[in-house]
């Protein structure tokens, strides 16, 4: 009897591991939500979001962070257009054009590349990339398309792993159903075989565009932070997590509470990004 | 038609050759820009502002990492049994613990950083602390640990479940004995992710660990890591140096735990048996 | 004298209606065999014996299985204890992936035996028993993943013996398993009649003849005939099974 009771001991022991993370996401949005929404209120979402002038040590203070949404979603978008494209296409390399001694190789080297650190990625960014924009394009080398680059590759393994998974688990009978009817293997794995691999390339997108809105370290060593809508991809910009960070370390009262706001412009672009992502996960498996 | 195959074939090599090329570009360049400025007072006990050494922040790093699988394993690998050994079919709970699961994987560090600062730093008042730098690492890697784990019981074959039961055994000896070791390669893969995670984090930690640059001496100090550490060389443009060597360092750390990682899972795919 | 005595069992999985109203007699140290088409409910029935149909979510029984008068049913009955009691051998071999020793080891361990040369002890008597000692008494700390198909439900056999269990339930031993290792554990089943009550579970009708005693026909949930092996297949009572036995379905 002894040891039933045991047993039921330890299932309520699962159980509560099993609620912590319930109680961890309670208290990110609570603390997050909390810190940052009755500035929003005080502010005005209006001024706030739309505002084109952040100058925190004015007086008034202005906390219009336009420039910083406008910063992260061309980032992304630019690191995207880079990104996508190349991460696809290699994973349908590693899916369908690559042997299996090659892969036995390039699979783990993909674990790798999401595992390098991104102040690694970063530095590079700067001792390489940097310079060479500099000599192209004027300036401190410090920009748009720097950045840009460097989030495309920095989004290129969780683009990888996931399409490469989705491509892999298409029934055979699709591909060798087109080879059946005379198609090359570029044609079928193009024509047939991607297009049902559609709603995992789609998943791993999303994934990666949430990456990339939300890497910092990499993204401040290189992008210039300068907080102001840029009118070009040459000029520097500032992303709402560079923001948070940048100013953290000094802000106070009314300065620190418009940085939780920040973060919680960010953490809603996240969670849209995360309820799209399970959306699209959901469908594929019905 | 043959042409526009061609082409097609092109562009995937060509997409391929890029990936890899960049990222053995990218370690090719640290490690052997960074090997020539590896001095050994880098590796000198303590830290001055005139050997910048990295040594206290290889032992907070190590400090971080161990206290952090120290609370995130158990809690993580005890949610992978509930979910995968206790929990029923179609149980809300689950359901709701998958849903958490996958937000918490898909929050930026620099949102668990903030949150850490606001719940563990200022409202528990732990200050920077190796406590508040820990917990917050705790809570991300959580999603890591829980995920591996879960893979890792569903693939074990339920027969051997059956053939436990089927014994006498009770539910608790049966995971223990005969499914945890079975299950074992792909959870030990997901804690050296984690592992990883953690060596490689900056943002969450920057505003809960703190960035002191001395050895941590206890729950309530403060320290950097070797990720920090390196942030705060790079971004000073002072010490770049010194950066590329602390670059290498982690680097080689990152290839160690991906090895290791990479082993383990071969392992288990390689099945039982083995 | 019955050993498992089985009245009135109905088991549901969810809507579907599984096994209707069971009854029979099994009598101790006699060996039974269940037969008929695949999903006529033999193993369902075969795993209510031992509770193994608690995992089985969604499933619902009504009505008794006693073991030795006792319903294994009641709220007072361990589920662990009663396993011990009714052991099982499943129809893909599954043995541990650890040492043959800790195979055959882990039943006694798990009941509090934990003196080594009390181990040892049961370790050669239920290798012993199972006929695979000669064969694997050198290589004892040999992981039994090594061992051929054969070898290894061998094994799982010995590994079932190992708690001293009073009646064996047997779901397909055979069907994963060659020709020759068939015979192995047929002439081994044989053997063990001496001491245990053997429940079979087999699609092979020459199995079934080979070594039962006694053979119930399982057809759509329902037991239609329980007789004597030589009578069920020498002069069937019913037409149903008569159909089964020639070949005509299934």
């Amino acid at each position: 009897m002894k040891k039933i009771s045991f047993e039921g001991f330890m299932k309520g022991v699962f159980m509560l591991c099993a609620t912590t993370s319930i109680l961890a996401i309670i208290l990110i949005c609570y603390f997050i939500f909390s810190g940052g929404v009755p500035f929003i209120m005080e502010y005005g979402l209006k001024e706030f979001l739309l505002g084109t002038s952040w100058r925190p040590s004015n007086t008034p203070p202005a906390f219009g962070i336009l420039p910083m949404i406008f910063g992260s979603l061309v980032m992304t978008l630019v690191a995207v257009v880079l990104g996508v494209p190349i991460g696809v296409l290699t994973a349908t390399y590693l899916a369908k054009f690559c042997d299996k001694r090659l892969y036995k190789i390039l699979k783990p080297c993909i674990n790798l590349m999401a595992g390098i650190p991104s102040i690694v990625y970063g530095f590079f960014a700067l001792v390489v990339i940097v310079p060479l924009m500099k000599d192209v394009f004027g300036g401190t080398g410090m920009n748009i398309i720097t950045a840009s680059i460097l989030l495309a590759i920095m989004i290129l393994p969780t683009i990888i792993g996931l399409s490469e998974s989705s491509i892999k688990s298409v029934p055979n009978s699709y591909y060798e159903g087109s080879i059946g009817l005379g198609a090359s293997h570029e044609r079928a794995v193009m024509t047939v075989v991607l297009p049902a691999a559609k709603s995992g390339i789609i998943s791993s997108i999303i994934l990666g565009v949430g990456r990339a809105i939300g890497e910092t370290m990499a993204v401040i060593l290189v992008a210039g932070n300068q907080p102001r809508i840029p009118n070009s991809l040459t000029k520097g910009v500032r992303t709402l997590t560079t923001n948070i960070v940048l100013e953290m370390a000094y802000a106070a009262d009314a300065h620190r509470e418009a940085l939780i706001a920040t973060a919680v412009v960010l953490f809603v672009f996240i969670l849209l990004i995360n309820a799209i992502f399970l959306i699209v996960k959901r469908r594929t498996l019905n | 038609m043959k042409t526009k195959s061609r082409i097609m074939r092109l562009l995937i090599k060509a997409s391929a050759f890029i990936t890899f090329a960049a990222l053995f570009f990218i370690i090719a360049y640290i490690i052997i820009n960074g090997m020539p400025n590896l001095k050994p007072s880098l590796f000198a006990l303590e830290y001055t502002t005139t050997n910048v050494s990295m040594f206290p922040s290889i032992i907070n790093t190590i400090l971080l990492v161990l206290l952090t699988l120290i609370i995130a394993t158990p809690i993580g690998v005890f949610t992978g049994f509930y979910l995968v050994e206790y929990a029923k079919r179609g149980n809300k709970l689950v359901e709701v613990i998958r849903i958490t699961t996958e937000t918490l994987s898909g929050i930026p560090s620099i949102v668990y950083g903030l949150f850490g600062m606001l719940f563990f730093v200022y409202r528990l008042e732990f200050s920077y602390s190796l406590l508040a730098g820990t917990l917050t690492a705790a809570i991300m890697v959580l999603p890591v640990i829980i995920r591996s784990t879960e893979e890792a019981l569903m693939a074990v074959d339920d027969s051997l479940r059956e053939a436990s039961l089927g014994l006498g055994a009770g539910k608790l000896r049966t995971i223990f004995r005969v499914v945890l070791p079975v299950a074992m390669p792909g959870i030990l893969s997901g804690i050296i992710l984690s592992i990883g995670r953690i060596v490689g984090e900056t943002a969450a930690l920057m505003y809960t660990l703190g960035t002191a640059t001395k050895m941590i001496n206890g729950f309530f100090s403060s320290g950097r890591t070797l990720s920090l550490h390196m942030y705060v060389l790079s971004s000073e443009g002072l010490f770049v140096k010194e950066a590329y060597a602390t670059g290498v360092i982690l680097l080689l750390i990152v290839l160690l735990i991906n090895g290791l990682s990479t082993y383990l899972s071969n392992k288990l795919t390689k099945g039982r048996l083995d | 004298m019955d050993k498992i005595v089985i009245r009135n069992l109905d088991l549901y999985y969810d809507d579907l209606h599984a096994l209707k109203n069971i009854n029979m007699d099994i009598k101790e140290k006699e060996i039974t065999a269940f037969i008929g088409p695949s999903g006529c409910g033999k193993s369902s029935l075969l795993k209510s014996i031992n509770r193994m149909n608690d995992l089985v979510e969604g499933c619902r029984i009504t009505g008794e299985i006693l073991l030795d008068g006792k319903n294994i049913f009641d709220n007072d009955v361990d589920v662990n204890v009663l396993r011990k009691r009714i052991g099982m051998v499943f129809q893909k071999p599954n043995p541990f992936p650890m040492s043959i020793y800790d195979n055959i080891a882990y039943g006694p361990r798990t009941h509090g035996i934990k003196n080594k040369a009390a181990l040892d002890e049961i370790v050669e008597k239920s290798l012993r028993g199972a006929a695979i000692w000669d064969e694997v008494k050198d290589d004892l700390k040999k992981n039994a993943l090594r061992l051929s198909g054969g070898q290894q439900q061998r094994i799982c056999i010995a590994r079932a013996l190992a708690v001293e269990p009073e009646v064996l339930l047997m779901d397909e031993p055979t069907s994963a398993l060659d020709p020759i290792s068939t015979a192995k554990i047929e002439e081994l089943i044989q053997q063990l009649k001496d001491k245990y009550t053997i429940i079979i579970v087999t699609h092979n009708m020459q199995q079934a003849t080979r070594v039962s005693d006694k053979t119930a026909f399982f057809l759509t949930g329902e037991v239609v005939e329980f007789d004597e092996t030589k009578k069920l297949f020498s002069v069937p009572k019913d037409k149903r099974t008569e159909d089964y036995i020639t070949g005509r379905f299934g």
